[in-house]
């Protein structure tokens, strides 16, 4: 597995920030997942760490902390994990979207702008595989790569107030969903039945930075099934394991 | 159990945070001035941890329907308890039926009521703190029954904290932050020279500030952010991270405020002042 090298800074009294170089790269975010599990296999209590693209920020949330001497522990484990291969087990998620007027909003205006048919549109949404860079923003937002330039479309000119819960959007570079009714700006072409942040399951998100995630069309009668699985509980989204 | 008979402008029950779900976007939440918390929390011979309720501005109305201990701290909202005025940082004792009130705001912005044992609302992801969607509610409403133990024998083991009132401080301390190298010596000097103002966008998110700097035009891929942080914006605005901030932002983190001032930008309010300082 290829290293990159790293630089920290103090980030504020209890956290530091590790960074790799400043590109959007799969061999980056590896090396940044290998590097978490060779710190978290030091067993050092009190330590929580977040991914975002080309960045970690670490926060200890036991005392102050020593920056040379955190910033040399980072640089060892590091140099160390290069040296070994790792055990990594990511995962590819089937995300169910519909992608009816209903939910779709703005598909029509999208596909026009695109030059698709709504059936190429979402034929191009449903078959690529969107890497997880970070999650972050909103619980359980992804920041996920690897959008076709065929459905790069600029953001609504007027961001709405409100965006309904589940909604599937395209952004610039970006696609995504939202965990949340939130205000919003981006263009919705469908929407998720499956909740991507549930804060009453002990692993609240179900997807994790490194996974990768493919859409799925359904139809409106799937959407309301599953939707009644999720809220009872007995819906199990489909993953296969990717080794990394 | 505490009925809340009038929730006030804007009171929540809090205690210090959430840990350990930041990685799947999770605010740290928790009170805003965690040195009042703290020092409530002692004196009721209380974990530092007991949840508190803590009040924005103006103050509720509220009933005790068990006997207590309780003891108020943070900002100054002129509290009665059965119309007879209480002062912060004392343990009161309180009986059945009794009607916890405030007044004028006189001094700080927010203040808490910490109880004996702490309030015992609902745990979510190890934390009582408010923050939607992670709890089902985002304030208390009027008509909200918070439950909390019956204590009829504590004695106070300590009588008495320092108290440094650092709410009324007007400068905040400031580490560099990780975007600090591409600040241009004009907006350096303007960022440490200037009074700057709390504009109206403030809550427990984040705080803006009124005053603009110059502005920028450099882009970043998203990284972390943590409470405290402070991002200018293309435009030139500070952007103050709070407590239920975001996890992840895409503008530069040119500072980060101390925790001690964290405390101290907890208790300003819009149109208060304040000048940064380098640690």
């Amino acid at each position: 597995m290829k290293s990159y090298p790293i630089s920290i800074k103090p980030f504020g009294e209890r956290a530091v920030l590790v960074e790799w170089p400043s590109e959007v790269k799969e061999s980056i975010l590896a090396d940044i997942l290998d590097f978490m599990e060779a710190f978290k296999a030091l067993k050092i209590l009190g330590w929580e760490m977040s991914v975002a693209y080309n960045s970690l920020t670490m926060v200890y949330n036991n005392d102050h902390l020593d920056f040379e001497e955190t910033q040399k522990m980072i640089m060892d484990c590091h140099a160390e994990q290069a040296k070994s291969t790792s055990s990594r087990v990511q995962h590819l998620w089937t995300i169910p979207v519909c992608y009816d007027l209903e939910f779709g909003i703005d598909i029509q205006e999208v596909s026009k702008t695109l030059n698709l048919s709504v059936e190429e549109l979402i034929q191009q949404h449903t078959s690529h595989q969107y890497v997880v860079y970070g999650i972050g923003f909103l619980p359980g937002f992804m920041y996920l790569g690897g959008l076709p330039k065929s459905l790069e479309i600029p953001r609504r000119s007027e961001p709405r107030l409100q965006v309904a819960k589940g909604s599937v959007g395209l952004a610039g570079k970006q696609t995504g969903i939202y965990p949340q009714e939130s205000p919003g700006g981006w263009n919705i072409i469908g929407n998720c039945p499956v909740p991507l942040f549930n804060p009453s399951l002990k692993e609240p998100c179900f997807v994790k930075v490194g996974d990768k995630i493919q859409f799925h069309k359904i139809s409106k009668a799937e959407y309301e099934l599953h939707k009644i699985e999720a809220e009872v509980g007995i819906y199990k989204p489909e993953k296969v394991a990717l080794h990394a | 159990m505490l009925k809340v008979l009038k929730s006030g402008f804007f009171a929540t029950i809090q205690d210090l945070g959430r840990y350990g779900y930041r990685d799947i976007g999770v605010p740290v939440s928790g009170a805003m001035d965690v040195d009042s918390v703290k020092k409530a929390n002692l004196l009721l011979g209380n974990d530092p941890n007991a949840a508190v309720m803590e009040i924005t501005m103006t103050g509720p109305t509220l009933q005790f329907d068990e006997p207590t201990f309780i003891c108020l701290s943070g900002a100054h909202i002129s509290a009665t308890l059965n119309n007879k005025p209480i002062e912060n940082y004392q343990v009161v004792q309180v009986s059945k039926g009794d009607i916890l009130s405030y007044g004028k705001l006189e001094n700080g912005f927010r203040a808490y009521l910490a109880i004996k044992s702490g309030f015992q609302t609902e745990k979510v992801l190890g934390s009582r703190s408010q923050f939607v969607p992670v709890t089902k509610t985002k304030r208390l409403k009027d008509g909200d029954e918070v439950l909390f133990t019956k204590n009829i024998s504590f004695k106070p083991l300590i009588s008495e904290v320092k108290i440094d009132d650092h709410f009324l401080k007007d400068y905040l301390e400031v580490y560099k932050g990780p975007e600090f190298e591409l600040l241009s010596d004009a907006q350096l000097s303007a960022i440490f020279t200037k009074t700057f103002t709390v504009s109206k966008e403030n809550n427990r998110m984040a705080y803006q500030l009124s005053e603009l700097i110059e502005g920028h035009a450099h882009s970043m891929l998203t990284s972390g952010t943590l409470p405290g942080t402070i991002q200018l914006t293309p435009a030139g605005r500070l952007i103050i991270l709070m407590k239920d901030g975001q996890t992840t932002g895409g503008y530069p983190r040119i500072l980060q405020l101390s925790e001690e001032s964290i405390c101290t930008l907890a208790q300003k309010k819009h149109g208060d002042k304040f000048t940064f300082k380098l640690l």
